[in-house]
């Protein structure tokens, strides 16, 4: 039974077990974390963005200001009180700051998780039946694919009223497809493999196949396109408040910010650059992991060290 | 291949119409232009002259229905009603659209040329710090928000200009409103001064992306057994990587720039809203933000034909470039 | 340091001396080749055999300079007295194809599959005779393809790799090697990847190919069947070293190290009534960090514990050109083939067995 998937390296003992999967996942997690961890920039940039996730959505509760709060300071640059300075209505830039780092996170991660979501299942299902089930699917997936995302999200959310997970639900009901196509050309070849075969000659049904075999199977690929989703996400949300079309006030995100500050990069120029600086480190950080991941996913692709 | 080309065009159509009606019924629930009307108005319109509007925009009529004309219409010529009074969809478009086409053509042109450059270059030299020093920066413009670099572009521009007293890098509008001395030289001068930036800013995130792009395909070619072959075969290093590894390592990327049009055309529409152009990104900022139907799919519909469009023209560069691939 | 060769100093066409390649990887330095030598003289036909990662392919392709910029070769190759490691890349490039030529594994990636089979002969042809006009080339790569077998080659000459079979891709290979009438052939592994109704015509191309230009051959495989009946001499190779060499005859009849006779246990025999095949258990050692000691030592039934320390140098086993790596080459030495195939044909515990018995007797010279 264990022999069905052996990856791990001659010679490693594993406890027996009565279940396939328990042994391919233990030694394939081990090995993708081994080639993670040797990934520098990988392990830096994932460092970095827990820091920034732990500051936005902790941060706030600590910090003496809050976003919507006006302080008696205006336009002031940054300092020991105010460490991002201040806007000129006086609001203060580090709250502010703290606050649509948030609401971009927010965001980007739940377009990464719903289109994930949608698309892995979408995709899984269209792979696993193929035939005439299948052709339907991926022509729906198609059709989704040919809509410029960008010019979509901003008719749609037009009427969102600035709520962030509608916003989140528009983006993520255009990124899926994306996934879908990943996960079904990725399903495509793993069902012909002989634990497909092992578990339907059991009696496993359809379901069972798809959710306890082929999607967990499918997981390097699924993890890969969901962090470059993240990156997406906040890049699509970001430039949506920008326009005018996303996150509204009171509320606020990076985009937002960097939109108001626009006719300020001369006289404010903190209020401009550090929002700016926010989606870039959280996008910058996102691709490196990302890549570290599909290396470590990916072994076919060897370094050489210098 | 002229069989193929016309089957092509021909599944298209349904495709559209497909993907139009999908978002025919998005856009006519995106919003409600007869209140917006009613609401925003000084002093508030009558009742009657409410009723009116609503009639004139067929915003009481099934949402089927109104797409069944608008579609037919269309083919004759007729984009519809927009909330504007007065303002002809048809005409709007395609004068906004030959602004836009300049800015996305010079932009992909750039991109391509300078990624195609830069890719090679860094698989030539693989691991070595001019390749690191690529990678890391096509990561960095990836992560980039195209409008705040826009933004900083702009000032840029005005710092440059203030420097040398000149005028010539434009950041507001395609064109100068008005020239002094109105000779063609000038007015050339005038829109590739105002076409520098945002010429810039759109590229960047594609010239990142084709870099990456072409840097992979590159190395993977190189690896490759016919590539060692032709070294076997006596060829010369610099003989093989033209011949046998550029010229097979560029033909997926005729795909990947053509699947990329819709992204570019998204960027184009930041863009345009920050150099303040009177294109297609205007065009649809405007009628998102006054519930235009008409207007909105009239954008929508010309930025689906081009998409499809490149499509087709990839696939068939795609097998006038790979013997493999034959249409018939 | 250990060549094989004929004796004499002039004639020898490629003389590899000491090779030596190791690539360094993440994990440390895999020592693919490890101080590999053979001398070929002209219009010879050496086999080197061995599994697969056993530093085969690694080997050719130091000798062609086609390694990757990160390997680390050391040694000496010399072709027509000139020695290559070291040399330009120019300088090997006039060489490659005109000199030795060579012939890659899989016919399905080895041809570029934009350009058709004609215009990649007379590549290769006007590569190396700068005055051929196109039209003369054509016509050259025309009659290469005849030579090799192509039907209707004049047809052919315009065909895409994705027109041709496997087995017609493979020609056409053979045909770009012979093209520049090269001195040394290197077929790495030609059929390997062929249907075995295929293999032999592919086989008799080369054959053809080599009469016609009157080429050394260089042939790397794993299959013993075909070094038998297409090459003078044999070179085992087992983790990055020849383990043992000598003419087909003495690999055959006489082998002297027991990884050759493992080898030879698994190769069907029509002359043997036995049907069992005998698999050498286990799989060949990592290159990298390899332990002390013969590498084979933890495959082979004739284990004693010298073999977990000692190395066993490339020494003569029998007479002068027949060498062998193992401690107790001369144990085996002196006993037909027949004792030796009906040990292993058993299976590996008779080998052992009979390693015991014959361990206290004294080894005669080999006077094969």
């Amino acid at each position: 039974m264990t022999d069905i998937e052996a990856p791990g390296s001659a010679g490693t003992q594993l406890p027996p077990s009565d279940h396939e999967f328990t042994v391919r996942q233990r030694s394939q997690t081990r090995l993708v974390l081994r080639r993670f961890l040797r990934h520098r920039a990988a392990m830096v940039s994932l460092v970095v963005f827990v820091l920034i996730l732990l500051w936005a959505f902790i941060g706030p509760h600590l910090w003496h200001y809050s976003y919507r709060k006006y302080t008696p300071d205006n336009s002031q640059p940054p300092s020991w009180k105010h460490p991002f300075g201040t806007d000129s209505s006086g609001y203060d830039a580090y709250a502010q700051v703290m606050r649509g780092t948030q609401t971009s996170l927010k965001i980007a991660i739940l377009i990464a998780l719903g289109s994930t979501f949608v698309g892995a299942v979408w995709g899984a299902v269209a792979g696993f039946y193929r035939g005439f089930v299948d052709a339907v699917m991926m022509r729906v997936a198609d059709l989704v694919l040919t809509l410029p995302l960008f010019a979509i999200a901003l008719v749609i959310s037009s009427r969102s009223g600035g709520s962030w997970y509608w916003i989140a639900a528009v983006i993520a009901g255009l990124t899926w497809a994306y996934v879908s196509r990943v996960v079904r050309s990725t399903v495509l070849s793993l069902r012909e493999k002989e634990f497909v075969e092992a578990a339907k000659a059991l009696g496993a049904s359809d379901a069972r196949i798809i959710f306890r075999h082929l999607l967990p199977n499918s997981l390097g690929p699924i993890i890969v396109n969901a962090t470059v989703l993240v990156a997406t996400g906040i890049l699509t949300e970001t430039a949506l408040s920008f326009v005018g079309f996303g996150v509204q006030p009171p509320d606020t995100s990076l985009g937002l910010l960097v939109s108001q500050a626009q006719t300020a990069v001369d006289t404010r120029p903190w209020l401009f650059y550090i929002p700016g600086a926010f989606i870039i480190a959280i996008a910058l950080t996102i691709n490196f992991i990302g890549d570290g991941l599909r290396d470590a996913f990916d072994p076919r692709q060897q370094r050489v060290r210098q | 291949m002229l069989a193929y080309t016309v089957r092509r065009i021909l599944v298209s159509i349904p495709v559209l119409i497909a993907s139009t009606f999908i978002v025919f019924l998005v856009v006519v629930n995106a919003g409600d232009p007869v209140a917006n009307f009613a609401t925003s108005r000084q002093p508030p319109p009558s009742k009657a002259a409410v009723a009116a509007f609503a009639r004139h925009i067929h915003a009481n009529e099934p949402a089927v229905q109104r797409y069944w004309n608008w579609i037919t219409g269309v083919l004759h010529g007729d984009w519809g009603p927009s909330v504007q009074p007065n303002l002809d969809i048809g005409h709007d478009l395609f004068t906004r659209f030959r602004v836009t086409v300049t800015l996305v053509a010079s932009a992909m042109i750039i991109a391509l040329v300078l990624a195609v450059i830069f890719g090679v270059f860094s698989a030539l030299r693989q691991y070595s710090a001019a390749d690191y020093t690529i990678t890391f920066f096509g990561f960095l413009f990836l992560a980039m928000p195209v409008f705040w670099f826009a933004v900083l572009l702009k000032q840029a521009g005005i710092w440059f200009n203030e420097q040398t007293g000149s005028q010539f890098l434009g950041t507001i509008g395609e064109k100068s409103p008005y020239l002094p001395v109105d000779t063609t030289w000038n007015e050339f001068t005038d829109r590739i001064g105002h076409l520098v930036l945002p010429t810039i800013t759109l590229a960047l995130v594609s010239f990142a992306s084709w870099t990456r792009y072409t840097r992979a395909s590159m190395l993977e070619v190189m690896g490759s057994d016919y590539v060692r072959l032709a070294r076997a075969k006596g060829l010369r290093r610099g003989t093989v990587m033209v011949r046998h590894a550029l010229r097979t390592a560029l033909i997926p990327l005729a795909t990947v720039t053509a699947l990329d049009v819709a992204i570019i055309l998204g960027g184009a529409v930041i863009t345009e809203t920050i150099f303040q152009w009177h294109g297609m990104g205007e065009m649809l900022v405007q009628s998102a933000s006054t519930v235009d139907v008409y207007r909105t799919m009239a954008w929508l519909l010309l930025s689906a034909v081009v998409v499809i469009g490149f499509n087709l023209v990839a696939d068939l560069l795609y097998a006038v470039l790979d013997p493999r691939i034959r249409y018939d | 340091m250990t060549v094989i060769g004929k004796g004499e100093e002039s004639g020898a066409v490629l003389e590899v001396e000491d090779l030596s390649v190791e690539f360094p990887t993440e994990d440390g330095i895999v020592r693919a080749v490890r101080g590999v030598g053979y001398r070929l003289d002209r219009g010879d036909s050496l086999g080197i055999v061995g599994e697969s990662g056993s530093g085969k392919s690694v080997t050719a392709l130091a000798v062609m300079g086609l390694l990757p910029a990160t390997a680390r070769v050391r040694g000496s190759v010399r072709f027509e007295g000139t020695e290559l490691l070291g040399l330009s890349d120019a300088r090997l490039s006039d060489l490659r194809g005109s000199g030795i030529a060579m012939i890659f594994q899989d016919p399905m990636t080895s041809l570029n599959p934009v350009y058709s089979v004609g215009y990649q002969i007379a590549e290769t042809l006007r590569r190396h005779n700068p005055g051929l006009k196109s039209r003369q080339a054509r016509e050259r790569a025309v009659d290469l393809l005849g030579t090799v077998g192509i039907p209707s080659p004049e047809r052919r000459v315009d065909s895409y790799p994705h027109e041709l079979s496997g087995g017609m891709r493979q020609r056409v290979v053979i045909a770009i090697a012979m093209a520049n009438d090269p001195d040394v052939i290197i077929a790495d592994e030609p059929t390997t990847a062929l249907d075995v109704t295929v293999q032999a015509q592919i086989l008799d191309a080369l054959e053809t190919a080599r009469a016609e230009t009157g080429a050394a051959l260089v042939l790397i495989t794993h299959d013993l069947g075909v070094v038998a009946g297409h090459c003078d001499r044999v070179g085992v190779m087992y983790a990055g070293r020849m383990v043992e060499t000598g003419s087909v005859e003495d690999i055959f009849y006489t082998p002297r190290m027991p990884y050759t006779l493992g080898l030879l246990g698994s190769l069907p025999r029509l002359d043997r009534e036995e049907e069992r095949l005998t698999p050498i258990t286990g799989s060949p050692p990592s290159l990298l960090n390899l332990p002390p000691g013969c590498p084979f030592a933890p495959r082979c039934p004739m284990r004693r514990d010298v073999c977990d320390n000692t190395e066993p140098a490339l020494r003569k086993a029998g007479h002068e050109l027949h060498l062998s790596a193992c401690h107790f080459a001369d144990e085996l030495a002196g006993t037909g083939a027949a004792e030796v195939f009906d040990a292993i044909g058993a299976d590996s515990e008779a080998l052992a067995r009979f390693a015991d018995t014959t361990a206290p007797t004294n080894a005669e010279e080999d006077t094969v």
